[in-house]
């Protein structure tokens, strides 16, 4: 990335402000929509960091697969379960709330004491760049072939266990006769119709 | 210039607050939504090492592109299982979700 520092240090210091105050948000807020949202933005500004550090594939690939696919899938599950209800108000539940924050402030000062005391072995190769695109096409065919393979396979594998976790389950009224034309489809129990254009608070 | 050390505090400050969100919300999807936050750190992390201690090779970057792809299954794993747990249940509280506890 040809930027000035000057500039690189602003966009670094306005995308992690963006950063945190996006996840807080998406953690803090009561409202599951908004947070939903926020976390577009968590997923945006952590492409602007990719870019930042010479990535400009994987800041790519961030975008179209974080925020086109899995934001807009957790959109719709919060569409599918959409439950308005007042949760069960359990008794001292601001203890666990207070150790849980003591917790993650203990280890956020136990992992930056950690990063700022470690002598790190900066490298003073030049970065890849935009060449990069094609260093990992290379490694994904020569020495990260096996695992681009598995990813695969455990993408078919994820694909088909979410469509059979999520379809309703059928339990047979009379034991079926071994039909050998639907053998091959699955059997979903009939959903109860809701009427078109009619609102749910009548 | 920015430091190496920026990128991993920052990746170590939106990982807490993952793991926050995680152990403190009580809606499921919120649940979801955390555990994504912790992935991002950890891409992040990745990527800065990536460019500060092996720029050349570009072997930070795979990783990433992995830890993306399994992200996208996991999400989608997890969003079924939690859509057959609240038809089960009638709920989205995380705390009603104990069949195995007691």
């Amino acid at each position: 990335m040809t930027l000035a520092e000057g500039v690189q240090l602003v966009s670094f210091g306005l995308l992690a402000a963006m950063m945190i105050g996006t996840a807080l948000g998406v953690v803090l807020l009561s409202n599951i929509v908004y947070s939903a949202f926020l976390l577009g933005g968590v997923f945006i500004s952590m492409a602007g960091m990719y870019l930042l550090l010479n990535a400009g594939f994987v800041a790519a690939a961030q975008v179209l697969v974080y925020v086109g696919a899995v934001n807009v899938l957790i959109l719709f599950g919060i569409m599918l379960v959409n439950k308005q209800e007042d949760f069960k108000v359990i008794p001292r539940a601001w203890i666990g709330k207070l150790a849980t924050a003591v917790v993650c402030v203990g280890l956020f000062a136990l992992l930056s004491t950690m990063v700022i005391g470690t002598p790190w072995a900066l490298s003073t190769e030049t970065a890849a760049g935009d060449g990069a695109t094609v260093l990992i096409g290379m490694h994904l065919f020569s020495d990260y072939l096996l695992p681009f393979e598995l990813a695969s396979v455990l993408l078919l594998m994820a694909l088909v266990g979410a469509i059979i976790l999520a379809r309703r389950e059928y339990i047979p009224d009379e034991p079926a006769e071994t039909a050998v034309s639907d053998a091959l489809t699955l059997p979903e129990r009939p959903r109860d119709l809701v009427p078109a254009g009619k609102s749910d608070v009548d | 210039m920015i430091q190496l050390e920026y990128f991993l505090l920052l990746a170590a400050a939106l990982f807490c607050i993952g793991i926050y969100g995680l152990v403190t919300s009580r809606n499921v999807i919120r649940v979801l939504m955390s555990i994504e936050l912790m992935l991002n750190a950890v891409n992040l992390n990745l990527m800065a090492f990536s460019n500060y201690l092996d720029p050349a090779t570009a072997r930070g970057q795979v990783f990433a592109v992995f830890v993306i792809t399994i992200a996208a299954a996991e999400a989608a794993v997890g969003l079924a299982i939690v859509l057959s747990i609240y038809r089960n249940r009638d709920t989205v509280d995380m705390e009603q979700f104990n069949l195995l506890k007691w």
